[in-house]
C-alpha cells in the first residue's frame, strides 16, 4: 500500500506534527520504503491464529474502590509551562 | 400504540432513531486511580498523576467500576461478557491529558440487552440495547473566564463512564423519553448512576434518520452530542426528523455529520462533517490485560440484585389491585415505591396509593419537601386508610386528621381519639340531630316535601355541619330520607 | 590504593560491610571519575551533592547494622526512570526541565535497598534508536573507542558506557527490542533483560507498553543477579506486573551446567553473518559442551519476521504513549495561536526525527482502513514467534545466540542515518525475545580483531532467569573477559 502526499499530510495532523512542505516528497518516499519492508509479513500466513494482545498470562487484578490519591493540585501543576488559579492554561480551543 | 409518523403532501415518513447513553458510574474512586469522584472540590485537587497523564504513570482498574457494569448490564437483562478488554480511543483534546481514552471497543463487558418501556397509551414496546461498555470521562475545559484562554480542570478526568448503545428501535420522540425516564429509573433501583441529567452524570447522543413508510434499510444518520435533558432529547429527534423531511422532499441529500442540539433554538446545527471525523486507531489498551470474569463473580452480584421497576409494577398490579398507570407512577422512583409498600402493608393498596399520589405528594410539593422529609410515617397512611374503611372516621374527616399528620406527624388514631373525630354511627343521635334541624327548618321541609327533592343535598350538609363531620353520611343519607319522606 | 570504581557490586558491599572503605570515599571517587570522563556523555545530568548525601545515611546505616542489601552502592539511573525531584528527560526536547514528583517502582526499590544515585544516563529519544544518536543531548561514546568515536549502542547506551566506563558501580536499562542488551554487547559489559511483568513499569516514561521492560547493566553476571533481585518484584501500581516470587538469582551462578539442553537457533545464522560474531558464538558452544552441557539444534522459523513485526508494533503504541506531550500539562511548550497550533508547534520542535518518524509510523499502521494489515497482522505474526519459542523451550532449557550482527560502529555512519532500516537491523537478534516476553542476558564474549567487545545472548523460559544466570555465570567463568 503506497502512501501518497495526501495521506503523509493526513497523518501528520492526527499525529499533530508538521512536516514541512519541502519534505513532504522525503517523508513519503521514507515511509513507503518502511512499510514496504514491514509488508514482509503478507508472506506469512496467519489464517486462523488469534492476535497477541498481551504476552503474560495474568488476568487483570482490579484494586478496592479507596480514595487514597489526588489531593495535590499542587505537585500535578508543578511543572505545567502555564498555569492561572489553580487551572492549566492552554490558547482558545476552537472547533 | 400510536404512530408518529411525519405526514407531508405526496409522503409518510417514519423516525428511526437509536441513542447512545453515558451514564457515570457511582464509585468512591475514579476507575484508573484512587483520586475521589466527589464533585465541587477546587480546580485539579480531586487528581492523581494517572489522571493528569504524568509521564510513565499507568492505569489500575477499579473493582468496583466493573461491579456497577455488571450490574447495570444484568438490570438491561443483557448477556454479561466473561471476556472483555480496554481499548485505547486516540484523540488530542485539551482535556484529555494522556492523548487517549480507556474504553472498551471490540471486546465490551456487556453484550445485547433489551428495556421495555411504557407509552401513554398504556402499550409498552421493547427496546434493544446493542452493548454496553465500561470507559473514562474527560476533564472539563472552560472557555469563559478569559476571551483568549482556556482553563483546564482534570477532577473529572478519569471518573468511570458507562456507555449503554440502543438499537435503532424508536420510532417515536415519545418512545425515546419513555426509554430515558425508564433507563433512569432501572439505573437508580441498581444504585449504579445517580441518572442525573441536568448534573451532566447522564448524558445522551442522539442518533436520527427518516424513512418513507413501508422503505427498507436505513437512510443516512445524523448524530447529535451531549443532548442533556429528556425534553431535549425528545424535541432534538422531532425537529432533526423534521429537518431530513425537509431536506429529501426538497431534493435534497442529507450527509452523515455531528450535529448540536441548541436547547434554546430547538433547532440543531452541524459541528463536525464526516470528513472531518476524527480516526480514533483503536488499540488494545497494552497497559491492561484482558478483564476476565468468573460465573461466581456474576452470580454473586446477581444476587445483590434488587427488585427492579417492571417487576416492582407486575407485583403491585398483581397483589395490591393497582391499575397499571398507578403502578407506574409509584415504581418510577425506588424511594416512593418502598414507601408505598410501607404504607400499604396490612392496608388497602388501592386506597392507599390514591392518597399518596393525591394528598401525600400535593402536601410534599406545597411544603417543598423531599420524600425522606416526609413529616408522615408511611405506615400511619395504611392506619388512616385503614379508619376510613372501617368507618371509624369519614373521608372527609380523614382528610382533616391526614392535615394534622402532616403538621404534628402524629398517629392518626391518636388525632382521631384526642380531637373526637370518630364517626357517629349510633341510629339514636343521628336521628336526634335531624329532627333538630328539621325542626330549625320549617321551609324547606315543606318545600322538600311539596317536590323539591334537590334539597336533599343542602339537608345533608346540615346535618353533617351539625354533627360536626362526624355523622356517617350513609347513614345521615338514609336516616334523612326516611324522616322528610 | 586500589581503585574502587573498578570494584564489582558484589565487591562493593563486602568491602563497605568490611569498613575497608567508606559509602562517602567510594561515592566521591565515583564523582571525581564520572566528572573526568564527560566526553563519554554518558550522562545528561550529574546529582553527586544528592549522592553524597545518600552515601552519609549508607555511612550511618552500616554503624548501626541497618544496612539495606544495596547499601552505599552508587547507580546511575536510565533517564527514562522518573525520580523524584530529579530532572527526567527521557533525552527528549518535549520533556525540558521535567521534575517528577513521584518516583519510579524501580528507582523507590534501589533507593529502598540503599543505593545511591550518580546522575540520569544518556539514552535514545524515548528510548527509540539502536545507537544512542537520537538523544536530545548527543550521543553516549563508547569507552572503547579508538581512534573514532563509536556508539555506545542503544537505547540504554549511556548506561553500558558508565558501567563500562566505571563511572558508576552498575546502572539500569530498560529494553524494548535490545535496548539493554545491544547497548552491553558494544560496551562489553553484562546486562539483562527480565521477563516481562518481572519489573514493574510504574513512573517509567513509556515506549512501547507491551514490550518495555527494567533490567540491570553491570560489570559481570553476579553484578546483574543482585541488582535484578532489588529491581523485581509485583507491583499493584503496574497491572501487568505479575505476581511471581522472585528467587535469589544469585543461588543459580557456579550451578553445574552439566546436562543443562542449550538450544542453538538455525535461523541466527544467516549468510553473511558477520564472521567474527560466528566464532564467539561457535566459542561459546564450544565451552558450554566441555562443562557437559547438551547442544540441541531448534528453530525458530518466524525469526526473519520479528523486525518488522516489532517495527510495526512498537511504532503504533509508541504513538499512543507519546499523544501525552503535548505541551499542556508539562515539559515544552511552543506557542501557538489555537490549542492545536500550540499541539503542533510543541511536538514538531520537542521530538527528534526518528520519534517523529515512528509516531508518524504507529499513526498510520493504527489508522482506519490500515490496522488489519499492519497492526493486526503483526499481532499475529507476534503470536507465531511467541509460539517458536514455546516448542523450541520443549527441547531445551535456554537458547544462545549473538547478541547482535556487528560491533559498535561509529558515530555518525551514512548507511545507518540515511537508512533507517539499516539502524533498525540491529536488532535482528534481539527482537524476537521482546515479542516473546522471554528473558535474556547479554554477556562479554570476545574481542573482534579491532578489539572490540562482542556479547552472546542467553535467553530462557518466561520466569526462569535462574537457568539464564547458570548458564550466563558459567560462560562468563569460560570466557574471561578482560573488562576496562
Amino acid at each position: 500500500m503506497a502512501i501518497d502526499t495526501e495521506t503523509v499530510k493526513r497523518v501528520a495532523f492526527l499525529s499533530r506534527l508538521k512536516v514541512d512542505d519541502d519534505k513532504i516528497v522525503e517523508t513519503e518516499q521514507e515511509f513507503n520504503k518502511i512499510l514496504g519492508w514491514v509488508e514482509q509479513l503478507n508472506e506469512v500466513n496467519t489464517d486462523n491464529i488469534e492476535p497477541l494482545v498481551s504476552v503474560n498470562q495474568t488476568n487483570l487484578e482490579c484494586r478496592d474502590d479507596v480514595v487514597n490519591d489526588g489531593e495535590k493540585a499542587e505537585a500535578v501543576l508543578s511543572n505545567a509551562p502555564m498555569q492561572e488559579f489553580g487551572y492549566f492554561v492552554v490558547p482558545k480551543v476552537v472547533e | 400504540m400510536a404512530e408518529y409518523i411525519i405526514e407531508t403532501k405526496d409522503n409518510k415518513w417514519e423516525v428511526i432513531c437509536g441513542l447512545e447513553i453515558h451514564c457515570q458510574i457511582i464509585s468512591k474512586s475514579k476507575m484508573f486511580s484512587g483520586a475521589s469522584t466527589v464533585f465541587g472540590a477546587d480546580a485539579n485537587e480531586h487528581v492523581s498523576f494517572v489522571d493528569a497523564g504524568m509521564p510513565g504513570m499507568l492505569p489500575v482498574l477499579n473493582e468496583r467500576c466493573v461491579h456497577q457494569a455488571v450490574k447495570t448490564g444484568l438490570g438491561l437483562n443483557a448477556k454479561i461478557n466473561r471476556y472483555s478488554q480496554f481499548s485505547r480511543k486516540n484523540y488530542f483534546y485539551a482535556d484529555l491529558p494522556q492523548g487517549y481514552q480507556i474504553t472498551q471497543f471490540q471486546y465490551p463487558i456487556v453484550g445485547e440487552g433489551k428495556v421495555i418501556i411504557n407509552l401513554e397509551d398504556g402499550t409498552s414496546k421493547e427496546i434493544g440495547i446493542e452493548r454496553m461498555h465500561i470507559e473514562q470521562d474527560a476533564g472539563k475545559s472552560i472557555h469563559d473566564i478569559d476571551p483568549k484562554k482556556t482553563f483546564i480542570d482534570l477532577n473529572r478526568a478519569g471518573v468511570g463512564l458507562m456507555e449503554i448503545v440502543t438499537k435503532p428501535d424508536f420510532r417515536s420522540p415519545e418512545e425515546a423519553g419513555a426509554f430515558l425516564k425508564k433507563l433512569r429509573s432501572i439505573l437508580r433501583y441498581l444504585e449504579t448512576c445517580d441518572g442525573n441529567m441536568d448534573e451532566g452524570s447522564m448524558r445522551c447522543d442522539v442518533n436520527v434518520s427518516v424513512r418513507k413508510v413501508g422503505e427498507e434499510g436505513y437512510r443516512t444518520r445524523c448524530e447529535m452530542k451531549n443532548v442533556n435533558s429528556v425534553k431535549f432529547v425528545m424535541s432534538a429527534i422531532e425537529n432533526e426528523a423534521r429537518r431530513h423531511v425537509e431536506v429529501y422532499e426538497n431534493g435534497g441529500k442529507i450527509e452523515q455529520e455531528t450535529r448540536q442540539f441548541d436547547p434554546l433554538t430547538g433547532q440543531t446545527k452541524v459541528m463536525r462533517k464526516k470528513e472531518f471525523a476524527h480516526d480514533y486507531r483503536y488499540f488494545p489498551e497494552p497497559d491492561l490485560p484482558p478483564l476476565v470474569l468468573t460465573d461466581e463473580y456474576i452470580e454473586d452480584i446477581r444476587k445483590e440484585m434488587v427488585e427492579l421497576p417492571d417487576a416492582k409494577k407486575a407485583r403491585f398490579i398483581k397483589e395490591m389491585g393497582l391499575t397499571p398507570y398507578d403502578a407506574d407512577v409509584l415504581c418510577e422512583n425506588k424511594e416512593v415505591a418502598a414507601f408505598f409498600e410501607k404504607a400499604a402493608k396490612g392496608s388497602d393498596g388501592k386506597k392507599v396509593a390514591n392518597w399518596i399520589m393525591g394528598d401525600f405528594f400535593a402536601m410534599l410539593k406545597a411544603r417543598h419537601l423531599d420524600l425522606e422529609q416526609s413529616p408522615i410515617k408511611p405506615e400511619y397512611i395504611g392506619k388512616l386508610v385503614n379508619l376510613i374503611n372501617s368507618g371509624v372516621i369519614s373521608g372527609n374527616i380523614g382528610k382533616e386528621v391526614f392535615q394534622i399528620m402532616a403538621d404534628t406527624g402524629d398517629e392518626p388514631e391518636k388525632i382521631v381519639e384526642e380531637k373526637g373525630l370518630k364517626q357517629v354511627t349510633d341510629t339514636g343521635a343521628i336521628e336526634a340531630i335531624i329532627d333538630q334541624v328539621i325542626a330549625d327548618n320549617p321551609d324547606n321541609t315543606a318545600a322538600y316535601r311539596a317536590g323539591k327533592t334537590a334539597l336533599m343535598g343542602w339537608f345533608v350538609g346540615q346535618v353533617m355541619k351539625a354533627s360536626k363531620g362526624k355523622a356517617n353520611p350513609g347513614m345521615v343519607n338514609q336516616l334523612l330520607s326516611k324522616k322528610l319522606g | 590504593m586500589t581503585d574502587l570504581t573498578k570494584l564489582t557490586v558484589a565487591e562493593t558491599l563486602k568491602g563497605l560491610k568490611n569498613k575497608d572503605f567508606s559509602s562517602v570515599e567510594l561515592v566521591k571517587e565515583y564523582i571525581a571519575k564520572m566528572e573526568n570522563n564527560r566526553a563519554l556523555n554518558a550522562y545528561v545530568l550529574e546529582t553527586p551533592d544528592k549522592a553524597l548525601e545518600q552515601a552519609k545515611i549508607s555511612d550511618e546505616k552500616y554503624k548501626n547494622g541497618t544496612n539495606g542489601a544495596l547499601e552505599g552502592v552508587p547507580l546511575g539511573i536510565k533517564d527514562l526512570f522518573c525520580t523524584k525531584g530529579i530532572r527526567t528527560t527521557a533525552c527528549s526536547h518535549i520533556l525540558d526541565g521535567f521534575v517528577p514528583p513521584y518516583e519510579s517502582t524501580v528507582t523507590q526499590k534501589l533507593l529502598d535497598a540503599g543505593a545511591s544515585f550518580l546522575g540520569k544516563l544518556n539514552m535514545d529519544e524515548f528510548a527509540m534508536g539502536g545507537s544512542n544518536e537520537t538523544s536530545y543531548y548527543g550521543p553516549a561514546v563508547n569507552p572503547w573507542s579508538k581512534d573514532k568515536k563509536l556508539v555506545a549502542g542503544g537505547s540504554s547506551g549511556g548506561s553500558a558506557a558508565a558501567v563500562a566506563a566505571n563511572i558508576c558501580a552498575a546502572a539500569t536499562g530498560t529494553d524494548t527490542g535490545g535496548s539493554i542488551r545491544q547497548p552491553s554487547a558494544f560496551c562489553g559489559v553484562t546486562g539483562i533483560k527480565p521477563t516481562y511483568g518481572r519489573c514493574s513499569r510504574y513512573g517509567i516514561i513509556a515506549f512501547a507498553s507491551s514490550l518495555d521492560q527494567a533490567g540491570p547493566i553491570a560489570k559481570d553476571v553476579r553484578d546483574c543477579a543482585i541488582l535484578l533481585k532489588a529491581m523485581a518484584g509485583h507491583d499493584a501500581k503496574d497491572s501487568t506486573s505479575a505476581k511471581v516470587d522472585v528467587p535469589d538469582f544469585e543461588a543459580f551462578l557456579g550451578m553445574d551446567v552439566k546436562g543443562m539442553k542449550i538450544g542453538i537457533p538455525a535461523e541466527y545464522r544467516p549468510d553473511g553473518l558477520n564472521a567474527e560474531i560466528a566464532a564467539v558464538w561457535d566459542k561459546g558452544i564450544e565451552m558450554l559442551k566441555a562443562r557437559g552441557a547438551e547442544i540441541v539444534d531448534i528453530s525458530l522459523p518466524h525469526t526473519k519476521y520479528a523486525l518488522a513485526t516489532y517495527y510495526i508494533i512498537a511504532p503504533a503504541e509508541a504513538s499512543s504513549n507519546l499523544a501525552r506531550y503535548d505541551g499542556l500539562r508539562y515539559g515544552l511548550r511552543v506557542p501557538g495561536e489555537h490549542l492545536d497550533n500550540m499541539y503542533i508547534n510543541s511536538r514538531t520542535e520537542g521530538f527528534g526525527k526518528e520519534v517523529k518518524r515512528r509516531i508518524m509510523i504507529g499513526t498510520y499502521v493504527l489508522s482506519a482502513g490500515y490496522y488489519d494489515a499492519y497492526y493486526l497482522k503483526a499481532q499475529k505474526v507476534r503470536r507465531l514467534i511467541r509460539d517458536d519459542f514455546l516448542r523450541a523451550f520443549e527441547k531445551c532449557d535456554v537458547i544462545l545466540t549473538p547478541t547482535a550482527p556487528t560491533p559498535a560502529f561509529p558515530i555518525g555512519d551514512k548507511s545507518m542515518l540515511e537508512n533507517p532500516i539499516n539502524m533498525y537491523l540491529n536488532d535482528v537478534f534481539t527482537v524476537s525475545v521482546s515479542l516473546a516476553g522471554l528473558p535474556a542476558m547479554s554477556l562479554p564474549a570476545g574481542l573482534s580483531a579491532d578489539g572490540l567487545p562482542l556479547g552472546l545472548q542467553i535467553i530462557g523460559k518466561a520466569f526462569d532467569e535462574g537457568s539464564v544466570f547458570k548458564a550466563a555465570s558459567a560462560l562468563e567463568e569460560d570466557v574471561k573477559f578482560v573488562r576496562k
